[in-house]
């Protein structure tokens, strides 16, 4: 680690402040990806924003038809919120299929989504629920949030306040963990929402993406078999050391079943 | 039992200390002045070092000193050794490369250090590293054995052509081919055992200390073997004498053999401490361990298997070329040889055998032990060869096992290898197995996976360990570098509690609790009153430290000898306080009586009057109540048994998941079960590792390492591992004083040909017929597509 600068604000605005001053400046959520990255040396910012403090940013609200998730709070809060479990239970089991105990207690959802790790769960869920990212800014849909690997829409200073989910008639998530970093090698998250069906893969390809072709035949008709012999090509997948770009396409069709099932409760 | 003696599930006196945090490691060890060394390591693979400059890493802030290989030469640092020798089969010697502590003109693996700095802070010293400019031209570099062996391959060593280290050879070659002229079936296969990485929970950490007053040093060290750390500074690299070297080998986090190297970074604390008048302070981090840690396994194999037309195996030939990493590490080539060769044969009456092993240099790290060292491989080969030998016959696979185990009326039996197996009885051991894990009703179990679109399959395997290491006689004939005997020293105190000291070393084990109980049966004194003392070479007098599976069978024979001493002295004592004859005192649930009356003294009386003699003059009876015993064993011990391993793979994603673990063990006399079954354990969580989860991966071109983090290389989880069902089947062994066999290493051992081939039983449908280590769910899914694309699929 190399010396930086440590702020912990107590509201939003001073944090928005801190953020837009001279230097290399980064908000600090859960730190379960900022920290290691820094340990190694791999990031020098010159200043750390902690986020912790500011109140604001967390919490569960449930709606009629809509739930809304503070950006501060963690995976395993998330998991184990009664309230979300009967709104929205495929969010909830996607929390607490999240990394350890150790790392659902620090890791936060506004974290993970601006980190838009290629293989991290929540993109994913966001993308097939097409939730809305609020930011201290504006509001962003998820189809234009996540622009490539490890990146996003946010501009520099911009926080991440909240995330807005539209309760969907049913989804799932089915994840196939990567044996070793358990990040999910793929992830398929099945949603049928107001608009439409939707499936959104994580961890396959270098960002999350959608994939039309199961959603239009989910939409003609929601059950595992309507996706039978279907298959998105191996071409942009990741290949590395715990599976070739195949593999993961295969799992991409398995895990999309899998999800569907779920969703209707099987 | 309940209890505390022999026999009883003690639960483990030194948990209490574990658990609370109160364990006492070598880092939390803070002496004062300490400084703290970072190394600096290559970061290329192979290249020659032009040019080093410290200038402005030696003027950074909070830096004391920056080293290289140049410093070391100017004060006479020695190379780190190699404790085990081979000659080549025709007879020639091996060339020994040197092994530099920092490298100096060409740098060998990633990894290897390069300079060593240190500072007032850690952060300070890792600043002042990213400060030295290294020149380093690139050579082509090769991490496999395959491409080591090729024909232009780059070369590491220029008195090694072709990369060969050595060529050894065990067994009889001319009878092992005479066996094969009369074979109505030949078995062959090629195998790979892949490379691992031990990864103990506790980094690699050293302090080094020296009071320039007195000329001594004072090393603490997460070692498994502080004796050894002692002599091989004293004889190679520090060049101190032993008498002014003091090794302390406090709480250690996990060992698994790999710390039981001489490593640079030992040397260097100790140079550096004597240097700069401080205490110098060095801990790996995780990154740093995956690249100097000795790293272990990595065998390309051939074997061949010869058979009568019943089935009876005539003779055995195997053909092993083994990843020695850069350098000789210090028993590298123990492991691959030696050690590997003990147990080829496994647990099979084998009348002749003929084993090659060439040693390989490539640009990784070197290799040397991990649990199990050598005897995995090889009870890797013999296993997956006899499985392949029912499949080509058409033999059930346990059948073709009982045809050809090795019948405890042949015991012991001597292995065209060389090595004598002591008693047990390994058909029983099987049977019992089989039973335990219901072999005979899997077919229906496998029909009713497959009715839910999933592949079951079983797996078997026959094991047995050269453990107990070893006779010092053969060891020293073979190759080794030291004795390896283990020796002891009980103390009673005036008030009877009990000091043992002893030259074994505990990382893990649990010796605190187990030599305690020793201690408790023998001398019917309570636990709490029992202390055992490992790891400190200025209390404990030599020994060898803890390593295949040797602890209980030499340091606790020698432990149980040195109470036999205290008992007679104690005999000699209380006789003369009784005023009755030595020969009618009888010692007996902590009591000296004489026999036949209800006259005695209690063990705690006599440990006062040794203490306070008044009833004897000293010139016949020394006062103090104080013995030490060496053992060294006539053979090694050779625990065995077998495993029985179900698995479940969803084809769909090519997860192999448990159904079944049986595992049936001969461990001899047992001392503490509970203990025995968290070894046993242990040791499986391990061997499954090897099997579907772990693999060192080095970049083929560039000999990086891929797998240098948990995020890519996969430790085994709990979720990854079954609920096991252990059994005992024990024949006491001849060859110690406890009738002991040991039981560290046998899960890892047996574990891996059970688990593949249960694997590969389960995708024998689809017709597959070979799997790599560690049959990964991707892994699994491709060979299941492999033979799909073939058309391979067997109606079944
Ligand atoms: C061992 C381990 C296992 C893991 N396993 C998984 C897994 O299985 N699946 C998975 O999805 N993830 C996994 N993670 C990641 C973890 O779940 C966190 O989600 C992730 O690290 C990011 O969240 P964080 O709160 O820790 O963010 P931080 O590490 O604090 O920050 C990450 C990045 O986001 C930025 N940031 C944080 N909050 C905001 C905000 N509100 N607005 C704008 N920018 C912000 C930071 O500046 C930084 O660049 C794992 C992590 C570890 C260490």
């Amino acid at each position: 680690m190399y010396p930086f600068e440590y702020l912990k604000p107590a509201d939003l605005q001073s944090a928005v402040k801190s953020a837009s001053a001279s230097g290399e400046n980064k908000f600090i959520a859960g730190g379960m990806t900022l920290l290691p990255t820094l340990k190694l040396r791999l990031a020098r910012p010159d200043r750390l924003i902690d986020l912790s403090r500011i109140t604001e940013l967390t919490g569960i609200r449930v709606e009629a038809n809509r739930v809304e998730i503070g950006a501060m709070t963690r995976h395993a809060d998330v998991a184990r919120s009664a309230e979300l479990r009967r709104a929205l239970p495929a969010l909830a089991a996607l929390a607490g299929g999240i990394g350890d105990p150790l790392v659902r207690n620090r890791g936060t959802i506004g974290g993970s989504i601006a980190n838009n790790d290629p293989a991290a769960d929540y993109p994913s869920a966001l993308l097939a629920l097409a939730g809305i990212v609020i930011t201290n800014q504006r509001e962003i849909a998820a189809d234009d949030f996540f622009t490539g690997m490890f990146s996003t829409a946010l501009k520099s200073s911009e926080v991440i306040t909240q995330l807005r989910f539209d309760i969907p008639k049913r989804a799932a998530y089915a994840k196939y963990p990567n044996p070793a970093s358990r990040y999910a090698m793929v992830g398929v998250f099945v949603a049928d929402t107001a608009t439409g069906i939707r499936v959104a893969v994580t961890g396959a390809g270098p960002c999350v993406f959608r994939v039309a072709l199961f959603e239009a035949a989910l939409a003609k008709r929601f059950t595992p078999d309507a996706l039978e012999g279907l298959s998105i090509p191996a071409d942009n997948l990741n290949n590395d050391l715990h599976g070739s770009a195949e593999y993961r396409a295969s799992l991409v069709s398995v895990m999309a079943k899998r999800a569907v099932a779920a969703a209707l409760g099987g | 039992m309940s209890g505390t003696g022999f026999g009883a599930s003690v639960p483990r006196v030194e948990d209490y200390r574990f658990i609370t945090g109160q364990g006492r490691y070598t880092d939390d060890i803070t002496l004062p002045g300490q400084a703290y060394a970072y190394v600096l390591r290559s970061s290329v693979a192979h290249g020659t070092l032009r040019r080093i400059d410290t200038s402005a890493a030696s003027s950074a802030p909070g830096v004391i000193g920056v080293f290289t290989a140049a410093d070391l030469q100017a004060d006479q640092i020695g190379n780190l050794p190699c404790a085990w020798h081979t000659t080549n089969v025709d007879g020639s010697a091996r060339f020994d490369p040197p092994h530099p502590v920092l490298a100096g003109e060409r740098v060998r693996h990633v990894g290897e250090p390069i300079a060593l700095i240190v500072a007032e802070t850690l952060m300070q010293a890792r600043d002042a590293a990213e400060l030295i400019e290294c020149d380093i031209d690139d050579l082509p570099a090769v991490a496999t054995i395959e491409r080591a062996i090729a024909p232009e391959a780059p070369c590491l060593w220029q008195q090694a052509p072709g990369n060969v280290a050595f060529h050894w050879r065990s067994g009889d070659l001319d009878a092992t081919e005479r066996g094969f002229a009369k074979a109505a079936h030949i078995a062959r296969l090629d195998l790979i055992n892949n490379r691992l990485v031990c990864n103990p929970m506790e980094p690699r950490t050293a302090t080094g200390a020296f009071d320039g007053g007195k000329a001594e040093f004072t090393l603490y060290l997460s070692t498994q073997t502080p004796h050894i750390e002692r002599l091989l500074l004293a004889k190679a690299t520090l060049r101190a004498p032993e008498s002014k070297l003091r090794v302390v080998s406090p709480d250690v986090g996990g060992g698994f053999g790999t710390k039981a190297q001489h490593y640079p970074e030992t040397v260097l604390v100790l140079w550096a401490a004597r240097r700069l008048g401080r205490p110098v302070h060095w801990a790996a981090d995780r990154s740093e361990g995956f690249v100097s840690d000795r790293q272990a396994r990595d065998h390309v194999t051939h074997v061949e298997l010869a058979l009568d037309a019943e089935g009876k195996f005539l003779a055995l030939r195997v053909d092993t070329a083994a990843n020695l990493g850069a350098y000789f590490s210090t028993f590298g080539p123990l492991i691959c040889t030696f050690l590997y060769s003990s147990v080829l044969c496994g647990n099979y009456a084998i009348p002749v055998g003929c084993c090659d092993v060439r040693g390989i240099w490539t640009n990784t790290v070197p290799t040397d032990a991990y649990r199990g060292a050598g005897r995995p491989e090889a009870i890797f080969v013999i296993e997956r060869i006899v499985d392949q030998a029912a499949r080509d016959l058409g033999i059930d696979r346990a059948e073709l096992r009982r045809r050809n185990l090795i019948r405890s009326d042949q015991l012991p039996w001597k292995t065209p290898f060389g090595f004598e197996y002591e008693p047990s009885d390994y058909p029983a051991l099987l049977a019992r197995a089989l039973e335990l894990g219901d072999y005979a009703g899997f077919e229906a179990r496998r029909a009713q996976s497959k009715a839910q679109g999933l592949l079951r399959g079983i797996g078997i395997s026959c094991y047995l360990e050269a453990g107990g290491e070893g006779p010092s006689a053969l060891y020293l004939a073979s190759g080794g570098g030291v004795g390896m005997f283990e020796g002891a020293t009980v103390r009673v105190n005036p008030s009877g509690s009990v000091v043992v000291l002893t030259g074994t070393h505990s990382h893990g084990q649990g010796h605190e609790t187990t030599f305690a109980q020793l201690v408790c049966e023998r001398l019917g004194v309570p636990i709490e009153q029992v202390d055992i003392v490992h790891g400190d070479t200025g209390r404990v007098q030599y020994g060898i430290g803890t390593l295949g599976s040797r602890s209980l069978a030499l340091g606790g024979s020698a432990i149980a000898m040195a109470i036999d001493k205290i008992i007679a002295k104690g005999k000699r004592i209380a006789a003369r306080v009784l005023e009755a004859s030595e020969t009618d005192v009888e010692f007996q649930s902590g009591r000296f009586s004489i026999r036949g009356t209800d006259r005695g003294l209690a063990f705690q009386e006599v440990a006062f009057l040794a203490h306070a003699p008044a009833a004897w003059p000293c010139n016949e009876i020394e006062p103090g109540l104080e013995e030490k015993a060496f053992f060294d064993p006539p053979n090694f011990v050779f625990p065995a048994g077998a495993h029985i391993c179900e698995v479940e793979i969803d084809p769909e994603t090519g997860k192999t998941r448990f159904t079944a673990y049986a595992v049936v063990d001969d461990f001899g006399a047992i001392l503490n079960p509970m203990i025995v079954d968290g070894q046993v354990h242990g040791g499986l969580a391990q061997g499954i590792g090897q099997a579907l989860l772990e693999q060192c991966v080095y970049d083929p071109d560039t000999a990086q390492l891929l797998s240098g983090s948990f995020m890519d290389y996969t430790m085994p989880r709990a979720d990854d591992l079954p609920s096991f069902t252990t059994d005992y089947i024990n024949f006491p062994s001849p060859n110690n004083v406890l009738g002991v066999k040991g039981c560290g290493e046998a899960g890892t051992i047996a574990s891996p040909p059970a688990v593949i081939g249960a694997v590969l039983d389960a995708l024998a449908p689809l017709g597959v017929t070979d799997i790599a280590m560690p049959a990964t769910p991707h892994a699994v899914w491709q060979a299941i597509r492999a033979a799909a694309q073939k058309g391979l699929a067997v109606p079944m």
